[in-house]
């Protein structure tokens, strides 16, 4: 790590009053810590995710409770330098803010005491709780909108890193859509979650700002076999058929990109493709209709998830069983039949999505819904085509409206002393 | 979500009585004489009890075996099917909830959906518990049908009708008597949309958004031509030669007769019938009361109307069956139309309604919650019907 100067949040945990005091001596007096501590470590139980590594936190993790996730436009006025340097800064302060620490070198009780902290300070004494930071390239880096190559990198822009397509139902809303980059924060504690995306918009001030941003709370899928599979808003298991971080084959063909994948992008070899929709849930509607056409509609029982042609959660669904005059027990037309890697070819991807509710909208309804991320090796075989097929036919479409959308290639892993992405600066 | 609490369990106990003879998941106390369970495999079918005191019972089904499994309960002649469940999966339980008089039974399980079944006697006593009306109601089941299919032919008729003077005035050119005749033709698809929209292939051609096509595919239908009409909220339209406007509106034309033709025969269930009242509800909820579906033309107001009609329809020819069901619910169904009728009145405007544009947020939100509120009885009808 690169972050071993400064003061960190663990630094300050059981003497955070002491520290207060002594900063309050005055402009340029800076806190040391070195205080020694009596009492038991209470960080001493904090979980931490590794920030180093060839791939990404964040995204074979095991999958956090909490999201937030912020998608930024880098500003007109940005030059290329501006935009390496936001992603030495981003970089930095992700890894420090991992591993528990400020933001900041300084911290947000420390520093000059007429300039503002360097962090924010909700997160002081707060667990990181698991906390990831993924960040991620969208097309419009390459080329803006209007075609502009704003930072010199359009030759390096990867085939399939474009707009997704309109899907039948679609109704995007430009504030929930696309964006230059992204960061999708990951935490067992929501306010470390918003700290993350807080603090790094606020590194990015006069160089990239928030275009949108979205919280999610429960995880609407499992990342690793030891995690139990969660529910959607609509009260049935959501991710059964993940794929698990200990599929490792499978992961590496469906969700990382393979060296030599892209000629042109070679900085992105070992990376992936973040794949997010904001897919908003008619609640009311779904809550009137009958268990049996619940569960018509998604394929599985509501119960524990097994499939409607038998079995358990795990058991795989039976396509051709057929019950009373024939019909299939599982309805081709089903949530799960129509996304199940049999019916889509043999392809996967890896989910990581969470429900959200927005409050509630003007006719007194809950803004909810899922917001759904998955990671893929290439949206053009891993995505497009299985979302086409579902806006077209899934049963469940009718209690659904897509109305976020945003692609975005993932930087392959960060290693001690880079920056994310810097391959594609090289 | 995870326990379910003693407040929980009294709610769905209460529930019961109109979620009867579906397989939702009563709640049962241990112990309970009336809650019995089913081990089925594909040999054997094992009841907990062969006797249970009269009321509503509750069957747990489990299929331990390796084939799909049906469970019925049969009248004392071994014929007549008092209820069933079917499509039980392996390794699945589903349950069964009905309300039985005192009398000789049958419980049967059906391992591969074929044959005579497991069959066993099975008894109810008379527990005093009173259970609803038994008598014949095959014969309000069948007036119910008749009235409804009555219903969807007159207004398909009318449609079919409507829409031969609808695409001739569009193409003639004549975009006023056009406009004129949308949405009042329009009201008769949208009174029978569950039934129209059951045509896999037909709805998509006739009645899809722009928003709900795949890149690249041809859009036809009703909306193609709102929007050729009402183009002012339209970006850079270009409107529809004289050419395309036959095409498309000839396209319209067979697709109707299509749909004339198909529904002339068509017959109806009564829970087919009390569920499609009750999606008509989610089509307003989720189309109409947001302005979505007439989004050029914003005559939204007039298929809000039509949908209504179509759901009071269907609920008025189940009237008296569900009078005798659960009166209860009855009177709350007609209640809320009353109150949802009273809000759509206040926006008539001559023949027809005031745009959506015209309304108030306020507006839009009290019609919001009357459907809402006569939803959510309407979506027991069903299984009140069935019970």
């Amino acid at each position: 790590m690169t972050d071993s100067t400064g003061l960190s949040r663990r630094g300050l945990i059981g003497s955070a009053g002491a520290g207060a005091a002594i900063a309050l001596a005055g402009a340029g007096t800076f806190y040391v810590a070195g205080r020694p501590e009596t009492t038991p470590d209470p960080t001493a139980n904090w979980r931490t995710v590794g920030f180093h590594g060839r791939t990404q936190a964040g995204i074979t993790t095991a999958a956090q409770d909490r999201l937030h996730f912020g998608a930024f436009d880098v500003n007109p006025s940005a030059t290329r330098e501006d935009l390496v340097a936001l992603l030495q800064e981003w970089t930095a302060a992700a890894a420090r803010m991992t591993q528990g620490l400020d933001a900041g070198e300084f911290g947000a009780l420390s520093g000059p005491y007429d300039s503002p902290p360097d962090d924010t300070g909700e997160a002081i004494g707060l667990d990181p709780a698991n906390l990831t930071i993924t960040f991620g390239f969208g097309p419009t880096l390459f080329r803006a909108a209007d075609g502009r190559d704003r930072f010199g990198l359009a030759g390096r822009q990867p085939a399939a890193l474009t707009r997704l397509p309109h899907f039948p139902g679609d109704n995007l809303v430009a504030t929930a859509s696309d964006g230059d980059l992204c960061v999708q924060a990951c935490s067992d504690d929501p306010q470390v979650a918003v700290h993350a995306v807080r603090n790094l918009t606020r590194i990015a001030m006069g160089r990239a700002l928030l275009r949108w941003s979205q919280l999610g709370f429960g995880r609407t899928s499992s990342t690793t076999t030891a995690q139990v599979t969660p529910r959607n808003l609509f009260g049935f298991k959501d991710g059964t058929n993940n794929l698990r971080a200990e599929a490792t084959d499978e992961i590496e063909r469906h969700v990382w990109t393979a060296p030599g994948h892209d000629p042109r992008a070679a900085w992105l070899d070992g990376g992936s493709y973040l794949v997010a929709r904001k897919i908003a849930m008619h609640v009311e509607t779904w809550d009137r209709s009958s268990l049996r056409e619940q569960e018509r509609l998604v394929g599985r029982t509501k119960a524990e998830g097994a499939p409607l042609s038998g079995g358990r959660e795990f058991s795989q669904p039976d396509f051709a069983l057929a019950g009373r005059e024939g019909a299939p027990l599982v309805d081709p037309a089903s949530h799960v039949a129509l996304g199940h890697p049999d019916n889509n070819g043999g392809l996967r991807m890896l989910r990581r999505g969470y429900n959200y509710v927005d409050g509630s909208n003007e006719l007194g309804r809950l803004a909810a819904g899922l917001f759904f991320i998955a990671f893929v090796t290439d949206p053009r075989t891993h995505y497009i085509p299985m979302q086409t097929r579902m806006s077209r036919s899934d049963l469940m479409a009718e209690y659904l409206q897509h109305i976020g959308s945003g692609l975005w290639a993932v930087p392959p892993g960060i290693a001690p002393g880079e920056f994310v992405g810097q391959a594609l600066f090289g | 979500m995870r326990t379910k609490t003693p407040a929980l369990l009294l709610g769905a106990a209460a529930l019961l009585a109109v979620t009867a003879c579906t397989d939702n998941a009563p709640a049962t106390t241990p112990g309970d004489a009336r809650a019995l369970s089913v081990t089925a495999t594909d040999t054997t079918c094992q009841v907990s009890a062969a006797t249970a005191p009269s009321g509503t019972l509750s069957f747990s089904v489990t299929n331990s075996g390796t084939t799909v499994n049906e469970f019925y309960v049969l009248a004392s002649d071994g014929l007549r099917i008092v209820a069933e469940v079917e499509n039980i999966g392996p390794g699945l339980t589903r349950d069964l909830v009905l309300s039985v008089p005192p009398g000789d039974y049958f419980s049967a399980c059906k391992p591969g959906m074929v044959g005579d079944g497991i069959r066993a006697a099975f008894s109810v006593s008379d527990s005093g518990v009173p259970v609803g009306p038994t008598g014949d109601e095959a014969a309000l089941v069948a007036a119910a049908n008749t009235a409804y299919g009555s219903y969807v032919r007159d207004q398909v008729e009318q449609l079919l009708t409507g829409t031969q003077a609808f695409v001739e005035a569009y193409t003639a050119g004549d975009d006023d008597l056009a406009r004129a005749l949308y949405a009042p033709t329009r009201v008769h698809w949208e009174r029978i949309e569950t039934v129209a929209e059951s045509f896999g292939d037909l709805d998509p051609k006739m009645d899809l958004r722009e928003a709900d096509l795949e890149e690249g595919e041809e859009w036809t239908g009703w909306h193609l031509l709102e929007k050729d009409l009402w183009p002012a909220r339209a970006r850079d339209y270009t409107p529809l030669t004289k050419t395309e406007r036959a095409t498309y509106a000839k396209d319209l034309l067979d697709n109707t007769q299509t749909l004339y033709d198909r529904t002339r025969d068509l017959t109806y269930t009564a829970d087919g019938i009390a569920n499609g009242a009750k999606g008509l509800l989610d089509e307003v909820a989720t189309g109409k009361v947001t302005g979505e579906e007439e989004y050029w033309s914003r005559t939204d107001l007039w298929d809000f109307q039509a949908n209504v009609d179509g759901a009071r329809v269907a609920w008025q020819g189940l009237h008296d069956l569900l009078v005798r069901k659960d009166a209860a619910l009855d009177a709350s169904i007609e209640t809320r139309f009353a109150e949802l009728q009273k809000l759509l009145d206040a926006q008539k405007k001559g023949d027809g309604f005031v745009l959506y544009d015209e309304l108030g947020t306020d507006e839009v939100k009290a019609l919001s919650d009357a459907v809402n509120a006569l939803s959510e009885p309407l979506s027991k009808m069903a299984a009140a019907v069935l019970k």
